[in-house]
């Protein structure tokens, strides 16, 4: 037994919306905040050094790793192989890794330590919902 | 002048990137349900780790050497593959994606020093992934593969860069060069070209290409010309369209209850749906296919397929797992243990020449996109796994052995890279 359909398409009625003239691609927002697809990462933080920064536990960060890194930047940085999210600091005295709160250490990176940068910090996302 | 680019000990470089302390360590990743190993650092080379090795044989020696080992992570692979090729492509006005961690990119008509040229696509494509590659430059493809693989054992003057052209003496290199390590030689052309004299590459450059063409075909007359510098074979801009599409698995322990292959046969199935809707295609006809072991001699062994065919072409996965439900139910025997099945779709179309039939509605088919683009969009978002139909999951017995994967750190919000100082 088949159901046959009276009609196969839908005929349209009505007039056409004043707006339709006027229509915009929607916001996008990988345009405005992943600007280098294949080098962006996105990391997950869990620790409350960077604080004061806007970057709180628990929230996102949008590496762009394309990005140079320069004194001042956020980085994720690799020292001595493992993982750790600081603002970078370059001048005569040395390099160093910067928490953003008081009460973590300053980091002087020291001829013996292996440093690298992973990736430049572009974007935070802090989630206002549980 | 050709270019290929290949990036160094591909899968381990990616465990790597999220996992910086494994740099300098040895590391290993395994196959399909951790069968053998499939890729090594150099470190695990230099400890004498071969390719092909059964895990549970390098299993205790890996252990003693701290030997990191994975599971083949190819969520992973194919992302990072995805950005690598999406950075190299930035750099030549035409490439060819050869395979998931190789790229020729075609450079004629550039006016640079290459050599150094290439230098800054590495150091860019190591900055933006993470992923260290080699860059062979050659006026051929051949050749350029070969430059890539001596640049890769250490042979350039410029590190992970070679210039084919820069060489003192390609005489002396080829010389050296094993057919072997020629890119389509196989083994058995290597043997055949030994008995009548040719030992190495530079033999081969120098043989008559027209008597190679007699002996061997096209191929291998293509491959003399490409020694001597003059290019044959072109860039493959477009892959060519799929023709079918095979999604197949051996299990990590054999099966014998009819539910646990039906589960298994409807993943595949499903699996199958979705890699034709992102292509656009549609297929006329299923194949499910079952297989017991053909190296387990002492059991008794059986292999079956059937195959149904559309009235009207069909991307639709309820469509699909349905036939294949339909089709094992036709082959499979009680009493036997299973190791392999598949779903293969032989015969593919663009879905947009499918055209509805007399008495199928347009409305029946309209129906089926939109649910297939709801479940396509919720599964992208939410992963691979959020909808599924039930007859997927009604037994597990057929997962594979993945004891070591890593997260799927770029594909799955669930799995990030988590900082924790």
């Amino acid at each position: 037994m088949l159901d046959l359909p009276l009609f196969g398409s839908k005929i349209p009625a009505g007039f056409p919306s004043p707006a339709d003239d006027h229509l915009e691609a929607t916001i996008d927002l990988n345009q405005q905040y992943v600007r280098h697809p294949a080098a962006t990462f996105f990391v997950r933080v869990q620790c409350h050094s960077m604080i004061n920064a806007g970057i709180h536990n628990g929230d996102m960060l949008v590496v762009d790793r394309s990005l140079e890194a320069k004194s001042g930047s956020i980085v994720i940085a690799v020292v001595n192989g493992e993982l750790t999210v600081k603002r970078l600091i370059k001048n005569l005295e040395g390099v160093w890794l910067m928490p953003e709160n008081p009460d973590f250490q300053p980091l002087q990176i020291r001829d013996s330590m292996e440093l690298h940068v992973w990736g430049v910090i572009a974007h935070v996302i802090h989630s206002l919902q549980p | 002048m050709f270019a290929i680019a290949d990036c160094n000990n591909f899968y381990a470089s990616c465990e790597r990137v999220f996992q910086p302390h494994l740099n300098g360590k040895p590391v290993v990743v395994l196959s399909n349900n951790d069968g053998c190993v499939i890729a090594r650092s150099n470190e695990a080379k230099t400890l004498g780790i071969k390719m092909g090795a059964p895990y549970f044989k390098i299993e205790k020696y890996a252990k003693q050497e701290g030997v990191a080992v994975f599971s083949s992570n190819y969520a992973l692979y194919g992302d990072m593959s995805q950005r690598v090729m999406h950075v190299l492509s930035r750099y030549a006005p035409n490439v060819e994606v050869y395979s998931i961690d190789e790229c020729f990119l075609d450079f004629s008509g550039m006016p640079y020093n290459l050599t150094d040229y290439c230098l800054d696509i590495c150091t860019i494509v190591k900055q933006c992934t993470g992923i260290p590659i080699s860059i062979g430059i050659a006026p051929t493809k051949t050749l350029a593969k070969l430059a890539n693989r001596l640049a890769k054992k250490g042979c350039s003057p410029s590190g992970p860069v070679l210039d084919w052209r820069t060489l003192p003496s390609a005489e002396t290199v080829l010389e050296s060069v094993p057919l072997d390590d020629l890119w389509g030689i196989s083994r058995r052309w290597s043997e055949k070209l030994n008995t009548i004299g040719i030992h190495n590459a530079l033999a081969l450059r120098d043989s008559n290409p027209k008597e190679m063409r007699q002996h061997f075909g096209v191929v291998m007359e293509r491959i003399v010309m490409e020694l001597r510098g003059i290019s044959c074979i072109p860039l493959e801009e477009m892959p060519p369209a799929k023709k079918q599409i095979l999604t197949s698995r051996s299990f990590g322990e054999k099966l014998t209850v009819f539910d646990d292959l039906r589960s298994a046969v409807t993943h595949f199935a499903a699996r199958a749906a979705e890699k034709l809707r992102r292509q656009n295609l549609a297929t006329q006809a299923l194949t499910v296919f079952i297989q017991t072991s053909p190296f387990d001699s002492s059991r008794p062994q059986y292999s079956n397929s059937a195959t149904t065919e559309f009235d009207i072409p069909t991307n639709d996965s309820a469509q699909l797992i349905n036939s294949a439900h339909h089709g094992l139910q036709r082959i499979f025997r009680k009493g036997f243990s299973y190791q392999r099945a598949g779903v293969l779709l032989p015969d593919l179309l663009p879905a947009s020449v499918v055209q509805a039939t007399l008495f199928d509605s347009a409305n029946n088919l309209d129906r089926s996109e939109q649910l297939m683009a709801a479940l396509d969009t919720i599964n992208r978002r939410h992963g691979k796994k959020s909808i599924r139909y039930a007859s997927e999951i009604i037994s597990n017995k057929w997962h594979m052995r993945q004891q070591f994967k890593s997260p799927s750190y770029t594909t799955n919000w669930r799995e990030l890279l988590t900082i924790q100082i």
